[in-house]
């Protein structure tokens, strides 16, 4: 049977197993959406912008492991799917991006909502495809899936002008061959000897971490990197990318490092006389300055992008390969060598490990108990969520001191609950995201831990909560400040607080809940914090919005010191260094 | 350290624009690059010339690597390598053609024109060799330069095909 090229378009789509797409409709996209409108299989998300459609397919997509889907028109449609282009990409988060463009005779004449789609996202896409042929689109789209779910996972653009899917023109429909590309085989094997140097080095250290990242959640390696630390017992600890991947609530786990990572794993870390990083490529906001970093560490770097290797902090023993193939391989390296790790010195480590926990670890009781103080701890509200979900949400967030306190206070145990932009840092990925996490698991809960900052980036998307009927709970850690922005202005322009209060012009955000059909409920005493979220945990089957007033005035920490600090050099508290 | 890297690019749309983007994108500069089909025309080899230290260089590398467009690359300054420079250079009439010739001969070079408007010679050799031609040409006024950019092969049994 003969098929127009939107047509076309939706049994590609259909055929990579797609439930769900993102988008918006507009001119260059009309022949799309009709062809959307004439099929029952995949169910479209309208959002309310399409910054919302690219974070809500990114949700989705880091929830599951499937690609995203997001379908927008061309030129102000297109221009804003860019920022959650760029956060996906940052992430490596596999999302396929069909744009409309102005009909293929008008490209190029600055026509009627016409932007070089491919030209302004080209350096925030693994890939991208301006479709020239309507028989090409099956093959395109098929390509498209895999080079975004493959190898490093990133998202792909394909521009489709609107003649392209016009449905007069009709095309056999040739389903495409197995994906083959000449230059891209993303299959790429661990190198045996290095595995054999990597177990030897490993075997033979006395102070050994493990620092794992997003890479580990992507190539879902959860499973291998435990069974790993069965056998070795050693130190772990997360980027905020990887929380999750190694269970917080085993001994071994010593919580977030870099930034605004715990004490006892940035010293680890700075003291280790081997690193082992697993799918995580040292980033700034980890090793603060490079040429200080764990200056007596060998590094064993497993990664399944080369580029991610020795860009930054030089790797002794570069793996190359699949995570999870990499750890199995690793595995069995270690369970059939002939040397032991020196479990006295190891288990020395260990101690030492649970002396700086001791020392300076997170205190949680501390913001529990601050029971003179009136005005509720941020830190305190993520404790109380996390009690009140059991530890078993999903949690995503937006940027900030919250999402930080998000990040150290929820204790995530299993991989893809912690839902983030880690390395574009996008306020406004918290609540389109959680909506892409709960159409995928209605069953779940499925909290935004946000800022009242943020969540005004895309608080439109309320409205798209409403339609689908989407019963997330919003927690507003309500500092009444950009936060994250007032503790550096605390911290390095001496409190001259430039643009980030708003004076008296927050919205009653109760109230805006209520607008959009939703229920709000505001808390600023902190004996109601509990019972509160205990109320709006137990509506089921709405979206909650809770409104908690926190102290404006606290900042997080630990927080590495910079510029010129190692990883060992930290801001414990206001005013005291390590 | 001048590095010559080579590299082979499925000719498809916007192919080249990611090559060149992605020196940009890194922070690397271009300083000369050459770019035509090669074999059955369904790929281009490109020849770039840049600077950076080993490991700026190996990372540029793993970055084109990642390309999905680019099937190989290759830094020919690693070994042995030819490297060669195409110039068309349009000096004001000679009236001696002979010293010109002789300063030309050992580049290949021709006369392509002589006449009362122009002098158009031609030349090959290694970017250095240009280089120091056009420095006694400057003596005789050069009215227009064009250059192709150095073009580089392995010298060994070492290839870059596929
Ligand atoms: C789109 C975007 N613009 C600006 C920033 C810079 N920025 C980082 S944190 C922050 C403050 C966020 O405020 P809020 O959401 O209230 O969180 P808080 O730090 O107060 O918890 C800003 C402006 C950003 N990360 N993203
Ligand atoms: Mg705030």
């Amino acid at each position: 049977m003969k098929l127009s090229g939107g047509d076309m378009l939706m049994r590609a789509l259909r055929e990579e197993g797609v439930k769900f797409i993102f988008g918006y409709p507009g001119g260059a996209a009309l022949h799309i959406y009709d062809a959307i409108f004439n099929q029952k299989k995949i169910e479209h998300i309208l959002v309310r912008h399409e910054q919302g459609a690219t974070h809500a397919a990114d949700g989705y997509a880091r929830a599951t492991g499937k690609p995203g889907v997001v379908i927008v028109t061309s030129g102000p449609g297109a221009t804003n799917a860019i920022t959650g282009l760029a956060t996906a990409y940052m992430d490596s988060i596999p999302l396929v991006v069909i744009s409309g463009q102005v009909a293929s005779h008008l490209i190029g004449t600055d026509s009627f909502q016409e932007t070089d789609m491919i030209g302004v996202s080209r350096p925030i896409v693994k890939h991208s495809y301006i479709v020239q042929k309507t028989e090409d689109i099956p093959a395109i789209i098929n390509e498209a899936f895999h080079i975004a779910t493959t190898g490093r996972p990133g998202p792909v653009v394909i521009d489709i002008p609107k003649d392209i899917t016009a449905p007069e023109n009709k095309f056999e429909y040739k389903k495409p061959a197995k994906v083959s590309l000449r230059s891209y085989q993303p299959k790429i094997h661990p190198h045996p000897g290095q595995i054999k140097k990597a177990a030897k080095a490993i075997l033979s250290s006395e102070r050994p971490v493990i620092y794992a990242g997003g890479g580990a959640i992507m190539g879902n390696a959860s499973t291998q990197l435990k069974a790993l630390n069965k056998i070795l017992n050693i130190p772990v600890t997360n980027t905020l990318m990887g929380l999750g991947v190694y269970p917080a609530n085993d001994k071994h786990f010593m919580g977030m490092l870099g930034m605004h990572g715990t004490y006892q794993a940035n010293m680890a870390m700075h003291n280790a006389d081997l690193i082992l990083a697993i799918g995580a490529r040292f980033d700034d906001r980890i090793t603060n300055t490079p040429s200080k970093f764990a200056p007596d560490a060998r590094i064993i770097h497993i990664d399944v992008d080369p580029a991610s290797i020795s860009k930054i902090i030089n790797a002794d023993i570069p793996i190359v390969g699949q995570v999870k193939e990499s750890l199995d391989a690793l595995i069995k390296e270690i369970k059939r060598s002939k040397i032991k790790i020196d479990s006295e010195a190891v288990s020395k480590w260990n101690d030492q490990i649970k002396a700086w926990t001791a020392m300076h670890g997170l205190d949680h009781e501390m913001y529990l108990k601050k029971s003179k103080s009136k005005l509720i701890m941020p830190q305190e509200v993520v404790q109380q969520v996390y009690r009140v979900t059991k530890g078993d949400a999903y949690v995503t967030s937006d940027v900030g001191q919250h999402q930080m306190f998000a990040a150290q206070y929820y204790h995530f145990n299993k991989p893809r609950r912690w839902i983030n932009s880690g390395g574009l840092g996008t306020m406004g990925f918290g609540l389109p995201s959680a909506m892409g996490v709960k159409l995928a698991f209605p069953n779940k809960e499925v909290v935004c831990i946000t800022g009242e900052g943020s969540i005004q980036m895309c608080i439109q998307e309320l409205s798209t909560c409403l339609q689908y009927g989407l019963p997330v709970k919003i927690i507003n850690i309500n500092n009444q400040a950009l936060g994250m922005v007032r503790q550096w202005q605390d911290m390095n322009y001496s409190g001259r607080y430039a643009a980030s209060t708003y004076e008296e012009s927050l919205p009653d955000f109760v109230k805006l809940a209520e607008a959009y059909g939703h229920k709000g409920f505001k808390v600023t005493q902190r004996n109601k914090l509990g019972p509160t979220l205990e109320k709006a945990f137990a509506l089921k089957d709405q979206l909650v919005f809770v409104d908690v007033y926190v102290d404006q005035s606290e900042h997080v920490y630990p927080m590495l010191v910079s510029p010129n600090g190692s990883m060992q050099d930290m801001w414990l508290s206001r005013g005291k260094k390590t | 350290m001048k590095r010559v890297l080579a590299m082979l690019v499925e000719n498809k749309p916007g192919a080249l624009a990611r090559v060149v983007g992605l020196f940009h994108q890194r922070g690397y500069n271009i300083e000369s690059l050459n770019v035509a089909p090669v074999d059955d025309g369904s790929y281009s080899r490109l020849t770039v010339t840049t600077r950076g230290t080993e490991s700026a260089v190996e990372q540029i590398m793993k970055q084109i690597n990642k390309l999905i467009d680019i099937i190989k690359v290759a830094d020919l300054t690693e070994g042995e390598h030819h490297e060669l420079e195409l110039a068309l250079i349009k000096i004001a009439k000679v009236n001696d053609l002979t010293s010109i010739k002789k300063i030309i001969k050992s580049m290949n070079g021709k006369v392509l024109k002589n006449d009362e408007s122009a002098c158009v010679i031609s030349v090959t050799g290694t970017s250095i060799d240009i280089n120091n031609l056009l420095k006694v040409l400057k003596k005789k006024k050069i009215i227009e330069t064009v250059r192709s950019g150095s073009i580089g092969l392995h010298e060994s049994k070492k290839t870059l095909t596929i």
